[in-house]
């Protein structure tokens, strides 16, 4: 089991989830998040005056995946997601110990799945 | 006993001296003028109402730029009024229908095109007390006719939003507010040759609202939909962000109605002022009720959207007849007006146009239908086929007009934003500005 955590352009999450849809990904959370990468933000002005923002808004998804599913997983946010431009965001996979789902009780891959 | 008499003598005195100072056409003319002013007032506030609906009926992340069009198009349309519009909409025609002035003049009081010079300035000899019958002066006269001149170039704001480039938008304003709409208003309002057949439209059902929904058509044609509003074969809503903004919006709209058409009986004359607010308010009011009737039954759920347009639609629909239909003929107009942005907005999505505001419906087609009202509600006052006419000849010269300058627009200066700016939101990509400093809010879409 991995935990697949990945840092998207706001505007490409219906992209995204048009991608994982079409590989039968379809359990996952999203949340939004304020985050700077190499991006370093971008200029605003407000009344002559120039402003950086350099927290652009995120939005993080998360995604619980049985081992068969890390792969595709993966490749479906990519595909959704790049643009090609800096700002396309980030993927973190990390292992997984332990999944349980709280009205079943059932664990591991079977609460996962 | 004392103070009594001393008043009474008072007031004997100011009478007999406010008898020797005012005359009668002058006590006239203050009060009309003054109405005017108010009324010039009113429609000056349906700005901030157009403002605040195209605002909260779109997302978000386009607002700076919604406001901004709205502030720069009011400027745009005041000042090429005073340049040159006011002059192009009331070029001196004859009235075709005054056969001894015609005469007199030698025309045909047929007169399609004519400009009466650069700037304002009031006519030789101008007499207040003289100038239109001593009901206003020319001052008013101007400023009156300069802010409905504004309002048509607003109606397209809205249908072309969150996806225009502003440049292109400014300038196509400046062209269609200076010299397109009055030059077609001068066929009627300036006695031209639709006036003089005896087109009939009260306070601008046609050329106001159609003229600016022809033009508000030929953009959202040129320009094409907004990103994810129509994927394969279905229609994905992008709701607005902001429905107390566009209710306000709304409400300002119909409070600066009394002006539009309170205004545009171009008197304070009690009775017709007062059978125009009338019919004006009861309009709107059925407009209303046939959107939430119909939105209900369509829809499942009313839809305050949908309600709002509909007093919209029943305000245009009764623009064009509001002095000279019956009271229940008005409500009818507002009820059929009502039904026609319910079936409109749908319409127009299945064709393909994308109008996040909703004006083409509101201003197009209840502009169309006011104005044809007009033949059908009052025939004695214009034949329905000359209402035709007024609509098809309006309709055809706004929409050529509007569609030549945009498709010139976009080989010159372009009228679409990149798609990356579209997705990030105009106010970021056009004025590197935030409407919602300060607040958190995360668009996907």
């Amino acid at each position: 089991m991995k935990l697949i955590i990945a840092y998207i352009q706001p505007h490409r999450l219906n992209a995204v989830k048009q991608a994982l849809f079409e590989k039968e990904v379809v359990k996952m959370s999203v949340t939004t998040a304020l985050g700077c990468g190499q991006q370093m933000g971008y200029h605003e002005t407000y009344r002559g005056a120039g402003i950086e923002v350099n927290l652009l808004k995120k939005i993080r998804i998360e995604i619980a995946v049985t081992e068969p599913y890390v792969q595709t997983t993966i490749d479906a946010i990519i595909s959704g997601a790049r643009t090609g431009k800096i700002g396309d965001g980030k993927i973190f996979v990390t292992e997984l110990t332990d999944c349980i789902r709280i009205r079943t009780g059932e664990t591991g891959d079977d609460a996962v799945g | 006993m004392k103070p009594l008499l001393l008043s009474a003598i008072l007031l004997a005195l100011s009478a007999q001296a406010y008898a020797d100072d005012v005359t009668l056409a002058e006590v006239h003319l203050k009060a009309n003028n003054t109405w005017m002013l108010v009324s010039i007032i009113l429609v000056f506030i349906m700005h901030l109402g157009f403002a605040t609906l195209e605002s909260g009926l779109t997302r978000s992340k386009n607002t700076v730029n919604i406001l901004f069009k709205n502030t720069g198009v009011l400027a745009i349309g005041l000042l090429t009024y005073a340049l040159c519009g006011f002059n192009l909409m009331y070029p001196g025609f004859i009235d075709g229908r005054d056969a001894t002035a015609v005469a007199e003049a030698g025309t045909a009081g047929n007169e399609w095109f004519g400009f009466a010079g650069w700037g304002i300035e009031p006519p030789e000899g101008y007499d207040p007390l003289t100038y239109a019958d001593g009901n206003y002066t020319y001052w008013t006269d101007f400023l009156f006719q300069a802010m409905f001149a504004a309002t048509a170039a607003t109606i397209v704001s809205g249908a072309v939003a969150e996806r225009i480039k502003l440049s292109g938008f400014l300038l196509f304003s400046v062209v269609f507010v200076g010299f397109v709409y009055p030059w077609m208003g001068s066929w009627k309002w300036g006695f031209g040759w639709l006036h003089d057949r005896g087109f009939h439209d009260f306070a601008g059902s046609t050329l106001v609202h159609s003229v600016g929904g022809w033009g508000a058509l030929a953009g959202v044609i040129v320009l094409g939909p907004r990103i994810g509003k129509y994927i394969g074969g279905s229609v994905k809503p992008i709701m607005g962000h902001s429905l107390p903004l566009a209710a306000i919006g709304v409400f300002l709209l119909w409070f600066g109605w009394y002006g539009f058409n309170g205004g545009s009986v171009l008197s304070a004359d009690p009775e017709a002022v007062s059978k125009v607010f009338v019919t004006t308010t009861l309009s709107a009011a059925a407009g209303v009720m046939t959107a939430i009737l119909m939105s209900w039954l369509v829809s499942r759920k009313p839809d305050l959207t949908m309600a709002l347009n509909g007093a919209l639609a029943g305000l245009v629909g009764v623009t064009a007849s509001a002095d000279v239909v019956s009271v229940s003929s008005a409500i009818v107009i507002g009820m059929v007006s009502g039904v026609i942005v319910i079936f409109g907005v749908p319409l127009f999505d299945r064709l393909r146009l994308d109008d996040p505001v909703g004006a083409l419906s509101v201003h197009l087609l209840c502009g169309i239908w006011g104005t044809l009202a007009v033949g059908i509600f009052a025939p004695d006052q214009a034949s329905f086929a000359i209402q035709l006419l007024g609509v098809v000849a309006y309709g055809a010269a706004s929409f050529t007009c509007a569609l030549g300058l945009f498709f010139l627009l976009k080989i010159t200066v372009g009228i679409r934003v990149s798609e990356e700016e579209e997705l990030i939101g105009l106010d970021i990509g056009e004025h590197g500005m935030e409407a919602y400093n300060g607040f958190q809010i995360f668009l996907t879409q």
